[in-house]
């Protein structure tokens, strides 16, 4: 494994100009089909649509944004699980795109995934031993029978479990440890870059923590690269060095955690910030809400200019609905895709409450595309992790 | 400790409570295995314009309570005790038709997943109508009209339009809005809402819990808010009962459980949680072990295997009797042998945090 910064380092000062993983122009479309005898595609929803993003080697970006958005078809798309309509996902320098079979595979190696539920992505027929040793032998590694069962039991030291779980199966652990035998098992092969979809989300609340240390001491230990996935934002916060937020298949937002929480540009930021219950009484008494009118609209049928307006308290006349915002750097590493972050960072723009937004965008508020079913099932996200797909 | 220092409790400000639990417990029993307490002599009421909260990590017994109050348990291999009483009526032991009769009219339920509580074949402005037609003195007319108003209480847009739809085309926010629409037709005066928030996102979260505390201030209603997150128990709840292992262990106004948790559990919840707002790079620090760890609560105290101030008195063997939940200051009710304690803090100030 490469030298590598140390992990509390921000994107901004470290190896930026060569980062481990960069994403570019990425856009993944999925067809919407109908028709009982021949399929026909009626239109398509743009679950990814248009993001660059670059991660610094031993950092951690964290991927938000609400159910739908997009995040998981970003990560599915950097490992290659499905295929990118357009755009490019460079790692370590090359091209995925380009690779086939050895050097795909290595890569593939070198990036690895860990899931929400991980009693889903285990087979349950398979004992922990067997788990574990299953990617090694998968990629020669490890250095036969003996050199197997030594890294098995640094793997088991690694994520905190005994060797007596060895002979058990995934239903005989809890969640936690559900969790930390998923983790193995995605270090196991030393990738590079962990790909991380949620990976507390279905934990209990004591627990959660015991794997968001474990995750961070193993970045500290073993110089990891993390893409973390989630929609709890005090989780994000905690563990990235930079966050990305999304909305509708862009990144809307982009800066390093903890300015994003203390000054959030985006209009949809600030109203997801403002959002989130913070647990302590007194805090939740004092803090302004930014609540936002209706729903996410239809990623099959996105709102033209900016692709917030429909829900923006701080909408305006001129440029908002017909003219599409890029991400600009209003700071250091501080990226925002707003015509008015300037004015609105500024206080001279005001926001408007969510009835007035709802007065005056109509019907257009209206959530999910409801006149169209077969589509709006596809837009009704609920938490799905990836591996169900 | 001086917690006669801390303001009273709202609690004895209220009147008689709409809701009284006490000692309820729920046993499943099925054949060929050992018997489960799910619930084990859990007490709390509510009283009007309060909203209580039930919190802790899955499988504590919150939603078991929340169904053996509705009467929705089933029947066979289900032991349900203790008391329940709406408006002072025992409702434990009713029959299935007075209980169906007060479930829409006077106690209602939200639960997690509202398409699963929906019936996927009928429209929404149907099912809304039906509550109203059987609860309520109505013309079919005045049920569809009544209809369209609450669904627009409850802010869904175009609610003449909705009321044809199916629960599947529906975003998951509108279902969960349409459904309190219906736990509203009827004005109850008790409403259990079960992780109502939890299959949501954020911004939605906010527009749900905007609605609920509208509701209680505006029409009385009793709140029981089941929930695992801190930070909704936070801004919502008034009074709040942590659970554990199916028993109440801790009991408190939440200005104070935030302030100066007494519980180890209680605390260990507390600094298990990132904070949005805390300084970046403060550590985490998790409770050991899982809710699978726990012992039965006849050998001692149940959080004992997880607990850094556990002592040979917390089990029963060395003690002599169970942990019991016992009062700790006004407005406070605490099961523990060994609490967290606090320094002395001005009357007022709240040491945010306290416990991290
Ligand atoms: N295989 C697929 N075919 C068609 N549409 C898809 C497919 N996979 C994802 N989508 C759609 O793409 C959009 C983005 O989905 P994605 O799973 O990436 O969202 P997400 O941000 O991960 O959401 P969540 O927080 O719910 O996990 C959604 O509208 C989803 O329904
Ligand atoms: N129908 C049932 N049969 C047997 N055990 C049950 C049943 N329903 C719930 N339980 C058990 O009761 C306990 C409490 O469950 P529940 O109230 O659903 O927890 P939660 O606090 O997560 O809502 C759990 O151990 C659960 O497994
Ligand atoms: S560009 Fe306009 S609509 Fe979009 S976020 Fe900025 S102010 Fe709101
Ligand atoms: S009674 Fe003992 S084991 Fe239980 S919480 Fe208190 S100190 Fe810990
Ligand atoms: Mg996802
Ligand atoms: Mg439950």
């Amino acid at each position: 494994m490469t030298a590598v910064p140390s992990a509390d380092s921000t994107a901004a000062d470290s190896t930026a100009a060569d980062p481990l993983l960069r994403v570019e122009g990425l856009q993944v479309h999925f067809p919407i089909k109908r028709g009982v005898i021949v399929d026909r595609t009626v239109g398509h929803v743009r679950a990814v649509d248009g993001v660059d993003l670059s991660i610094a080697r031993g950092s951690t970006y964290g991927l938000v944004g609400e159910s739908g958005c997009g995040k998981s078809t970003l990560g599915r798309a950097v490992l290659r699980l499905v295929e990118p309509t357009a755009g490019r996902v460079v790692f370590d320098g090359t091209d995925v795109a380009s690779l086939q079979g050895e050097p795909l595979r290595t890569m593939r190696r070198r990036m690895q995934m860990v899931f929400q539920d991980p009693l889903g992505s285990l087979d349950p027929r398979q004992n922990v031993e067997s788990l574990l040793s299953e990617p090694l032998r998968a990629h020669g590694l490890g250095g036969g029978k003996r050199g197997i069962a030594e890294r098995i039991r640094t793997l088991l030291d690694a994520v905190g479990l005994p060797s007596a779980a060895l002979r058990r199966y995934p239903h005989e652990f809890s969640g936690g440890q559900r969790q930390r035998i998923g983790i193995a098992r995605a270090i196991a092969l030393e990738p590079d870059l962990l790909i991380a979809d949620e990976p507390v989300s279905a934990l209990d609340v004591s627990v959660q923590a015991q794997v968001v240390n474990l995750l961070e001491e193993l970045q500290e230990r073993l110089g990891l690269t993390y893409l973390v996935i989630a929609h709890d934002l005090a989780v994000v916060r905690h563990i990235s060095d930079v966050v990305g937020v999304m909305y509708l298949g862009s990144l809307v937002e982009q800066a390093p955690s903890d300015v994003l929480y203390s000054e959030p540009l985006h209009p949809y930021s600030r109203a997801l910030m403002s959002a989130v219950p913070v647990p302590d009484p007194v805090v939740e008494e004092s803090r302004e809400r930014i609540l936002l009118a209706g729903d996410l609209p239809s990623p099959a049928n996105p709102p033209s200019g900016c692709r917030f307006h429909t829900r923006c308290p701080w909408r305006q006349e001129t440029r908002c609905d017909d003219e599409v915002p890029v991400l600009r750097e209003l700071g250091t590493g501080h990226l925002v895709s707003c015509h008015w972050a300037e004015e609105i960072r500024d206080g001279v723009l005001r926001p408007r409450s969510a009835e007035e937004v709802a007065a005056t965008q109509g019907v257009s508020v209206r959530p999910t595309g409801a006149a169209d079913p077969e589509s709006d099932a596809l837009v009704q996200g609920v938490d799905e992790p990836i591996e169900w797909r | 400790m001086t917690i006669e220092s801390l303001p009273a409790g709202e609690a004895g400000t209220v009147g008689a409570s709409v809701l009284d639990v006490e000692e309820l417990t729920v046993t499943f029993t099925r054949r060929g295995e050992q018997p489960t307490r799910a619930v084990d002599g859990v007490s709390f009421s509510v009283g009007p314009g309060e909203t209580v909260g039930l919190v802790g990590e899955s499988g504590c017994g919150k939603s078991v309570t929340s169904l053996a109050v509705m009467g929705l348990l089933p029947s066979r291999g289900v032991q349900v005790g203790g008391s329940v009483r709406l408006d002072g009526r025992e409702l434990l032991g009713a029959g299935d038709r007075a209980l169906r009769r007060l479930r829409g009219a006077d106690m209602a339920m939200v639960f997690q997943d509202p398409l699963s509580s929906l019936n996927p074949t009928v429209p929404i402005g149907t099912q809304v109508t039906e509550v109203l037609l059987e609860h309520r003195d109505m013309s079919r007319k005045e049920a569809g009209d009544e209809a369209t108003r609450l669904l627009d209480r409850v802010g869904i847009p175009d609610p003449s339009r909705r009321l044809k739809e199916y629960p599947h085309q529906l975003s998951g926010g509108m279902r969960q809005r349409a459904l309190i629409a219906m736990a509203l037709a009827c004005a109850p005066r008790l409403l259990i809402a079960d992780e109502p928030t939890t299959a949501l996102d954020v911004t939605i979260q906010a527009q749900i819990l905007e609605l609920l505390r509208e509701l209680v201030v505006d029409s009385g209603t009793a709140l029981v808010m089941i929930t695992h997150d801190l930070g909704v128990v936070a801004g919502l709840c008034d009074r709040v009962h942590v659970m554990y292992s199916g028993r109440i262990i801790e009991s408190a106004d939440r200005h104070e459980l935030f302030a100066q948790p007494r519980h180890p559990y209680t605390g260990g919840l507390l600094a298990s949680v990132p904070r949005l707002d805390a300084a970046r790079g403060a550590p985490l620090h998790p409770i050991r072990g899982s809710a699978r760890d726990a012992i039965p609560w006849a050998e001692g105290c149940a959080f004992a295997p997880r607990c850094d101030n556990a002592q040979d008195d917390c089990l029963t063997e060395v003690a002599g009797s169970t942990v019991p939940l016992e009062y700790d200051g006004p407005g406070r009710e605490l099961r523990c042998r060994h609490p967290l304690q606090h320094p002395r803090s001005p009357a007022g100030a709240t040491a945010s945090g306290a416990a991290r």
